[in-house]
């Protein structure tokens, strides 16, 4: 090239390609079912563009800045990927909850380091494992959801991508009428400046219920990564899933996610999320009331400090009448950090009686931070209730001076504020040692170690 | 020798503008002052000062607590040192239950005496919380409810109180603690205030009627007008305001200025 001019960026597509898929599939020897299904998948992501701040959902969302020399290529081949149980922090190896925990299934990058069982639940015929065995362990169940009616690779480029590259993933299938006796927990750790492409598959048939928590955790690193995930929750007629979903990133990953919950007669999600780390977080939040009286809850803390920045858009969507949803996302925001809360409940014209409501709630603790907060609702349906509230202010003063007038020194007054106004999701959360952890991440974010 | 509170020639702006111009008054331990006045006059405007809230700016004169200059003390250290205000407006404070906070401010006083307190024992705390609730009339459940959130006037109240009595000040000031209270609320909050009035504690009363100060007997009562303390004396002084209103003393100072 005779001249090098500095020209604006493009929304470039990592240097992915189908050999990489073709590999992929190989490596693993996966069925032809698979195979087939993620090349369909990688022509599709073929077909489609890249995201644009021209397209509405991505608007506020610019990631041209990304290096997808250090982003865009899978993790480095190895027998086990140079991977240990070990490379993950001990405090968070630790089984979050105790005695009382079911499955642990760690992944560091794309492989699977630990996975521990309780006996009693592979008696209920619970299944928690590995994506990977599952294909070829309970390949039909698999077959039957894996992005069929949840996330499908239609949605966008990156639902495509993950469709055709998914590197790893969990999977867990509670059968009819089974209460798992015990919770699932899962974590993806990363090690490597790559991408990963993990993917959680939930299945619950009629009347079954389980809590699972899984958490997405890294240390900062020094070039970019990304992580295309999905998550596919499927709740069955009257099951019952609660879930709690913790992100912890490094500030050099990008995120770009698809998180869609469907949701049959009677069934009900309870589903929080916790959203601390990452450089650029954009992930798609969607419950799908598809039953009759299904009831569907999704409460978020995010807590960005730095240059992070966090894009949540999440819909509620009553295909159905008599449905019930209830969104409250609350935000902190410090430094120079950047947070969009965009939020649609829909009701489709059948979806009478339906009750649907949303909050946002944003604090700010810096005149550099901005949080944007856009509710929005589509009715179709005559005779249901929607409503929304949203308010974003900066971090009272006069609650400050009211605590320190009781001698308590400024840190630890605004603490006790950020606290007090997490607390409404936190109570959410259905067990005490998951709330003391994300209690210790707003801790480490308010002393500022990132 | 107990500790005192010295207010010297205090001159305080609030977004420029002149409100004190030059309040001098002495409160000790183990004294009652009643510090009375109009609406406008600077009562609130010196509790804020005395605490450090930043939008007063003291622009001459000084406050000396327990022998210490207090222009660079912010409001917390102000408070572990030992000077309380009861507030006249309490904020809610979301999420955080009557319980946790105090507890908080317990600590940040004994954190201050050894970096290394792990905090007042649950059992301890617990005991010492129910003991002062009950010498307020205050249900056990309170302490489980959020600050002042959806608190009546009179719960409100209650609760500057409560924080008094776990805080144990050296001296309180009390912003117009009988505004929003009924008869009953009163006769509680200020028995209450009346139980824990010992030696060890001084207070200044900021109010605007002499109802209060039937159950807080003071010692001192001064008026304050325009900024200044134009009148001090004893309790007479109190009855006679509630018989005469401020007019004889708005005439006494335009005579003394003329």
């Amino acid at each position: 090239m005779a001249t090098r001019r500095r020209v604006a960026r493009e929304f470039q597509a990592p240097p992915l390609s189908r050999a990489d898929v073709e590999a992929l599939s190989a490596r693993h020897n996966e069925p032809d079912w698979l195979r087939a299904q993620r090349l369909a998948a990688w022509d599709l992501y073929e077909s489609l563009p890249m995201p644009t701040t021209q397209d509405e959902a991505w608007r506020r969302t610019d990631y041209r800045h990304i290096n997808w020399d250090s982003a865009g290529h899978l993790p480095t081949i190895s027998a086990n990927g140079g991977a240990h149980f070990e490379d993950i922090p001990a405090g968070s190896r630790e089984p979050l909850l105790g005695e009382q925990q079911g499955t642990t299934l760690a992944f560091v990058n794309d492989h699977l380091v630990y996975h521990e069982s309780a006996p009693v639940l592979r008696e209920q015929g619970v299944i928690v494992t590995d994506l990977r065995t599952a294909v070829r362990e309970h390949g039909d169940l698999v077959r039957q959801h894996l992005m069929t009616h949840a996330v499908t690779p239609d949605i966008d480029k990156f639902a495509a991508l993950n469709a055709a590259l998914w590197t790893h993933g969990v999977f867990i299938y509670v059968p009819r009428g089974v209460q798992a006796a015990l919770p699932a927990h899962s974590i993806f750790y990363t090690t490597q400046t790559a991408a990963t492409l993990g993917h959680i598959l939930v299945v619950l048939e009629e009347g079954a219920q389980i809590d699972y928590l899984h958490e997405s955790l890294s240390p900062t690193l020094d070039a970019d990564a990304s992580f295309i995930g999905a998550i596919e929750l499927i709740v069955g007629v009257g099951a019952n899933l609660r879930f709690v979903n913790l992100q912890d990133w490094g500030h050099h990953m990008f995120e770009f996610s698809h998180q869609r919950a469907r949701v049959a007669d009677d069934g009900q999600l309870d589903w929080v999320t916790g959203q601390m780390g990452g450089k650029l977080i954009k992930a798609f939040m969607e419950i799908d009331l598809d039953g009759k009286g299904s009831w569907g809850r999704m409460s978020a803390l995010y807590f960005p400090s730095d240059q992070q920045f966090m894009d949540l858009d999440t819909q509620q969507n009553h295909n159905a009448p008599y449905t019930t949803s209830d969104l409250l996302f609350k935000g902190v925001l410090k430094d120079a950090s950047r947070t969009v809360w965009q939020g649609m409940i829909k009701a489709l014209p059948g979806a009478q009686k339906t009750d649907g409501f949303q909050a946002n709630r944003n604090m700010i603790m810096s005149d550099k931070a901005r949080a944007d907060s856009i509710p929005g609702l589509e009715i179709e349906a005559n005779d249901v209730r929607c409503t929304h509230a949203s308010a974003t202010g900066k971090i009272e003063e006069e609650l400050i001076f009211y605590l320190m007038a009781r001698g308590i020194p400024r840190d630890e007054a605004e603490k006790l504020i950020v606290d007090g106004f997490f607390v409404p999701v936190l109570d959410r959360i259905p067990f005490e040692s998951v709330r003391d952890r994300m209690m210790a991440y707003v801790e480490r974010k308010l002393l500022g170690e990132s | 020798m107990g500790a005192a509170l010295e207010i010297r020639n205090l001159h305080v702006s609030v977004e420029g503008q002149p409100i004190l111009k030059g309040v001098n008054l002495v409160v000790k331990q183990g004294e009652i002052h009643a510090l009375m006045g109009p609406n406008g006059s600077g009562k609130s405007t010196l509790a804020n000062t005395l605490m450090g809230h930043p939008a007063y700016e003291v622009t001459g004169g000084q406050m000396i607590f327990d022998g210490v200059d207090m222009a660079e003390l912010g409001t917390d250290e102000r408070s572990r040192m030992g000077l309380f205000l009861a507030f006249q407006y309490p904020v809610a404070v979301p999420g955080v239950t009557v319980a946790n906070f105090l507890r908080n401010a317990l600590n940040a006083r004994r954190k201050v005496d050894n970096p290394e307190d792990k905090g007042v024992p649950i059992p301890q705390f617990r005991k010492m919380m129910i003991e002062k609730m009950d010498l307020l009339q205050m249900d056990h459940s309170f302490g489980g409810r959020y600050l002042n959130e959806g608190f009546s006037g009179g719960e409100k109240k209650r609760a500057e109180i409560l924080q008094m009595a776990m805080l144990q000040p050296k001296i309180a000031i009390m912003d117009e603690t009988d505004s929003g209270l009924d008869i009953d609320a009163l006769r509680i909050v200020s028995e209450g205030v009346a139980k824990l009035s010992s030696e060890d504690l001084g207070v200044l009363v900021i109010t605007h009627y002499q109802r209060i100060l039937n159950h807080i007997r003071p010692q001192y009562v001064h008026i304050m007008m325009d900024g200044q303390i134009v009148e001090s004396g004893g309790p007479d002084l109190a009855l006679h305001l509630e018989e005469q209103g401020y007019d004889w003393l708005r005439e006494k100072q335009a005579n003394g200025d003329a």
